[in-house]
């Protein structure tokens, strides 16, 4: 025994190596299971699908009530691999309307793993998107014979009418920056682009939820994780109502056939938009479904632009109706009074500079002169006004009073319309002034600013809401298109009032002067038994062409129910079609409908085109047939 | 009665114990393993395999019993007849077996499948204890007294023949034993570099040794471990070490001088010098040898030639003599492969099992990657990811903790039986369950070779666990008679 006592020792060296064994592998755990979350990670992307809820997006309504947008189902085809053996392939293609080629190359293309890198011969795989509902049901009767093959629905939104679409907007899938931008969004979701469906799309969208299942090692689908316990249930979007009047929307988009231009009418008392047209124009159910991208292509090379929304996007010299804007400026400022009198021997004429003008009596005061639209009258004022070196030390100083009052009329600035790329026009300022002409520039230099030329740009929202803001004799509010938004409140700045510079009483003095344009001025043709309109013309020179004709005006005069801007590029005279156009919307929205005078008056409108414009929309008949028969979800 | 409360009194409880808590703890990761979220049935029921785990544990429990309340020395006196017995057996295994998944070492018994692989091992360790008991060896000094490795060789063979190389390599588990009763532990060195040339020269045969050198980094290792050993061994076993010193400068130096010439003047396969080195030390030590008259000098040439031959042949044996699935296995093991999908697959998915754990696990039952069968033969050979997902890192500490425990305890026990008899199986038990768990937690973790044998009382299974009780409560029984005969 006593030989084996060294031996014995050698039970420390066993142990120990037993020792050190559990203690590399503890160390070893460690590593695994606490210094690294990415096993975790491994782990959850592996054996856990969260399988993505689409909500509802929202409906959108006119200001009646009436539905404008729904969603409506649409239908993807799904394949497994591994279950599809045995497919007669010229039978489902000629179920499906597709060429065999095509079915090979799509079948290629989904096993394609850099093309498709969550492909597994398991699971279900895209293979054809948003088919119809008639080609569903074609394709549905005979899916019995096509095992393997799945159905998968989908929504995707729906147009009941042909109209609005600069201001409904459309949806389409995300890009990679829209990804990059908000992390909500991934690859092959649907985002709002254009219009309301853009500005107001986490609104509309609602929020996703997700299920998470249990995935086994071939991809197959084995329950929920925890009984669901984590999942979340997507929260469907908010249904919006527009200020939109769908009649007198329609209206409008049938008056401005065959023109370019636009028409803005606004509710002066809420700032809510009643109708923004904007021609030409496309029927919004193009932009649906399988054929949205060849067409927004087609759109968007047409040289009419019909994707452009120029109710907001457009700028242009507001021409004549800019007066009534100098008119209370000139008066807040007292460099005229309701007496005043300018002459104008047809036109301005100081040295060698002549701005011309119509015949009418001279001098004349304030309010035959808005009536007459006299630019004499208002070159008088301006010139007036920027060479007051009593009020203003310096023509500089002048000038900015004079911008300062533009701008708290909304003008030089975006409104803040709730659509999307609205433009800001285009104010001058003395510092613009010093830039271009060196400093030595005075009221006679940019006389033309006061008859709404020149430098001065306006978009057809801003005019309208020029419009809006005499109706309300000095305060405007916001225009906007959405009148509510389900339980939710609008945003502040669409409820709050804004005042302009201008007191009151000087807006009474305006709108008198509108008033007399209808009764006996430039819009006598506006002029009816039934309310009384205030109006002015505007005829706006520009350096493309014939002039536009433009129409700013309001009605009833007391309590106003509408304020409205019609601007017709290359129109010609402001009465052409600015002042008819104008009248039979104002007839529409507050009589609720056009008197068979006023009604053939409308066709004679709408057939006399500026342009050739056929544009890319449906035949007539399929619009008034889904008309007829709307999806309905 | 008197007897028996004796007996009752001097088993080893605390051992006892162990192995209920380990059985327990077993049980629940088979639940955990074979747990279907479709399904999430009775774990009692017997279709099911934590159902039949359960049939598995009483029988072992009943098996214990039985083995505890035998006479004091009827395994002793049964020791060749057992061990003569399962050699016949596992001779006639391949021919009565049915092919599983390429292995040949289930037979059936009636409606079960068993491995009689699993129980030959107790037959081994009794018989190797018998005849160093009866041999009263002390000491393993003498080349006849190897005669026993003939023991171990003999199942072992018969096994591979079988197609079971990861059972058959638990054997070499014994030389730990023989290492407690006098192996001397040169040669357990020498048969640890054999490994490790092995596992280097393979692990990598495919870099070279810098970008575009002609030599691969592999082979250059391997050497440079051959010199390294060959110096470290003339620094031990040589006094004065004037001769280590000696060849320490000319082997480094002159590698190291080839490397830089290899490196910066021409490129040249640099191994050549070193193998050349190599050579020269042999015969410079041959040399030594007959001129000092020390057989140290031709012991450590030995070696060095030994490995030399180890390292030409491992090629051979790795082209040859393994099978596919295993070179496949010791190839990602090696990280030859890194492709996860594939044959790296078990043990990238088992990581991440474990891995998903954290600290406190997912929770019984809740682990999905198990489950879903992330992770393959997650109720056998990889049970230990069970543990890992949703024990977490406590749970797989306590486990680990337990098998040290348990390791510990054997030693402690061994060491305290009167007889070599007792101790020689008590080192044989407590190297089987280092082995398994070595290998077995290794592989799970990726820091062994995936040779496919079960983790004691966890993997699924009637025969390992069968073979493991039987193999424990022997010696629990010769541990418990052990006062007797010291009076």
């Amino acid at each position: 025994m006593e030989g084996n006592y060294e031996l014995e020792k050698r039970k420390y060296v066993l142990g120990g190596v037993a020792f050190l064994i559990i203690i590399v592998y503890l160390l070893r755990l460690f590593s695994l299971q606490m210094l690294s979350e990415d096993y975790k990670h491994n782990a959850d992307s592996n054996a856990l699908l969260e399988r993505i809820q689409f909500p509802a997006r929202g409906a959108i309504t006119d200001r009646n009530g009436k539905l404008m947008v729904y969603n409506q189902p649409a239908y993807d085809i799904m394949v497994v691999m591994n279950e599809q053996v045995g497919v007669d392939t010229a039978d489902i293609c000629a179920s499906l309307g597709i060429t065999v080629e095509r079915y090979q190359r799509r079948m290629k293309e989904i096993k394609d793993k850099t093309r498709n890198p969550g492909y597994s011969p398991y699971t279900q795989q895209l293979f054809m998107n948003q088919l119809s509902a008639e080609e569903f049901s074609r394709f549905q009767e005979k899916l019995f014979r096509f095992p393997g093959f799945y159905i998968q629905k989908r929504s995707i939104r729906q147009y009941q009418y042909p109209y609005a679409a600069h201001i409904l907007g459309d949806v389409g899938e995300v890009g990679p920056s829209d990804i990059k931008a908000d992390e909500y969004y991934r690859s092959g979701d649907y985002i709002g682009k254009l219009g309301v469906e853009r500005s107001y799309e986490t609104l509309l969208r609602g929020e996703k939820g997700y299920e998470i299942l249990l995935r086994d090692a071939h991809g197959r689908i084995k329950g929920r994780y925890q009984g669901g316990k984590y999942d979340k249930m997507p929260i469907p979007g908010k249904n919006l109502k527009l200020s939109i009047d769908l009649d007198l929307q329609a209206l409008g988009e049938r008056l401005m056939e065959g023109k370019l231009g636009s028409i803005v009418a606004i509710e002066p008392s809420t700032g809510e938009v009643l109708c923004m047209v904007s021609s030409p124009t496309y029927d919004p159910r193009l932009m649906v479904g399988r054929q949205r991208g060849d067409n927004s292509l087609l759109l968007g090379r047409d040289p009419n632009k019909p994707l452009l929304n120029r109710a907001i996007m457009g700028q242009y010299p507001p021409g004549s109706t800019f007066k009534t804007s100098q008119a209370l400026t000139f008066l807040q400022e007292g460099i005229i009074t309701p007496s005043t009198s300018y002459p104008c021997s047809h036109g301005f004429h100081y040295g060698s500079l002549t701005v011309g003008c119509h015949g009418h009596g001279s001098p004349l005061p304030l309010i035959p002169a808005i009536a007459t639209s006299c630019n004499g009258y208002f070159c008088w004022g301006l010139y007036h006004m920027l060479g007051n070196r009593k009020k203003y030390e310096t023509v500089q100083d002048a000038m900015t009073t004079w911008k300062d009052y533009m701008v708290s009329m909304g003008f030089g600035y975006k409104l803040g319309v709730d659509l999307p790329s609205e433009a800001r026009g285009m104010i001058p300022n003395a510092q613009y002034y010093d830039k271009r002409y060196g400093n030595s520039w005075n009221g006679l230099t940019i006389i033309s600013i006061s008859i709404g030329q020149g430098e001065v740009n306006l978009t057809p929202l801003q005019i309208a809401n020029l419009g809006a803001t005499i109706a309300n004799r000095g305060f405007y509010i916001v225009p906007h298109i959405v009148k509510e938004i389900q339980d939710q409140e609008l945003d502040s700045i669409y409820r709050t009032r804004r005042n302009t510079m201008v007191k009151p009483e000087n807006y009474e003095l305006v709108a008198r002067g509108m008033r007399q344009a209808v009764l006996g001025g430039t819009c006598r043709a506006a002029n009816n038994g039934w309310y009384e309109v205030c109006g002015k013309t505007g005829t706006a020179q520009n350096p493309h062409g014939k002039d536009h004709s433009v129409f700013m005006g309001f009605a009833p005069m007391e309590n106003p129910q509408i304020a409205i801007c019609v601007y017709v590029e290359n129109g010609g005279w402001g009465a052409t079609y600015g002042v008819p156009i104008g009248a039979l919307m104002m007839e529409q929205f507050i009589r609720g409908h056009l008197s068979p005078e006023s009604e053939a008056r409308a066709q004679q409108m709408a057939s006399s085109h500026l342009i050739a414009y056929e544009g890319i929309k449906k035949p007539q008949n399929e619009i008034e047939e889904e008309m007829h028969n709307p999806l309905i979800p | 009665m008197k007897k028996k409360a004796g007996l009752f009194k001097s088993i080893d409880w605390i051992t006892v114990f162990i192995y209920l808590v380990l059985l327990g703890m077993g049980w629940m990761s088979v639940c955990g393993a074979t747990y279907d979220f479709d399904q999430a049935g009775n774990f009692l029921d017997f279709s099911t395999r934590s159902g039949m785990q359960i049939i598995w544990i009483a029988s072992s429990l009943l098996l214990g019993g039985i083995i505890l309340s035998t006479d004091d020395r009827l395994f002793e006196s049964l020791s060749y007849l057992i061990y003569l017995g399962f050699l016949v057996v596992l001779a006639a295994t391949p021919y009565m077996a049915h092919d599983i998944k390429g292995s040949l070492s289930w037979i059936k018994v009636g409606s079960f499948s068993v491995q009689p692989a699993e129980f030959a091992k107790f037959g081994t360790a009794l018989c190797i204890a018998k005849v160093i008991e009866s041999y009263g060896f002390h000491r393993l000094t003498h080349w006849r007294d190897y005669i026993i490795c003939l023991l171990i060789f003999l199942p072992m063979g018969l096994i591979v023949l079988q197609r079971e190389t990861g059972s058959a390599l638990v054997y070499l588990s014994f030389f730990l034993m023989l290492y407690r009763e006098g192996l001397p532990g040169c040669l357990l060195f020498a048969g640890l570099s054999a490994i490790a040339y092995f596992v280097v020269g393979a692990r990598f045969a495919e870099i070279p040794l810098w970008e575009l050198a002609p030599v691969n980094l592999g082979r250059f290792l391997v050497f440079l471990m051959i010199q390294i050993f060959t110096v470290g061994m003339l620094w031990v076993y040589i006094k004065p070490r004037k001769v280590a010193w000696r060849v320490f400068l000319y082997s480094i130096g002159l590698t190291l001088l080839a490397l830089m010439v290899s490196r910066y003047v021409i490129p040249f396969d640099i191994t050549w010098i070193q193998l050349a080195i190599c050579v020269c030390s042999i015969f410079y030590l041959l040399y030594l040898a007959l001129h000092e008259r020390l057989l140290a000098y031709f012991y450590i040439a030995l070696f060095t030639f030994g490995s030399l031959t180890i390292h030409f042949s491992a090629d051979y044996v790795m082209n040859n003599v393994l099978q596919n699935h295993q070179r496949e296995r010791i190839q990602v093991l090696l990280g030859l492969t890194d492709d996860p999908k594939n044959k790296g697959y078990n043990v990238n998915q088992a990581k991440i099992a474990i891995g998903s754990g954290g600290l406190k696990g997912k929770g019984f039952l809740n682990g999905t990657q198990t489950k879903l069968k992330y992770v393959p033969e997650q109720d056998t050979d990889f049970i230990f990811c069970t543990v890992g997902e949703e024990e977490g890192f406590i749970g797989c500490s306590i486990v680990l903790s337990l098998f040290l425990f348990l390791i510990l305890r054997l030693i402690h026990l061994a060491e305290r039986q009167p007889y070599a008899f007792g101790r020689v199986y008590g080192y044989c038990v407590m190297s089987v369950f280092l082995f398994h768990v070595f290998i077995n937690v290794g592989m799970v973790l990726g820091l062994t070779p995936v040779i496919g044998i079960p983790l004691p009382f966890f993997s699924y299974g009637g025969s390992s666990l069968w073979g493991f009780t039987i193999l424990l409560f022997i010696f629990l029984r010769i541990d418990a008679a052990r006062g007797k005969a010291q009076s």
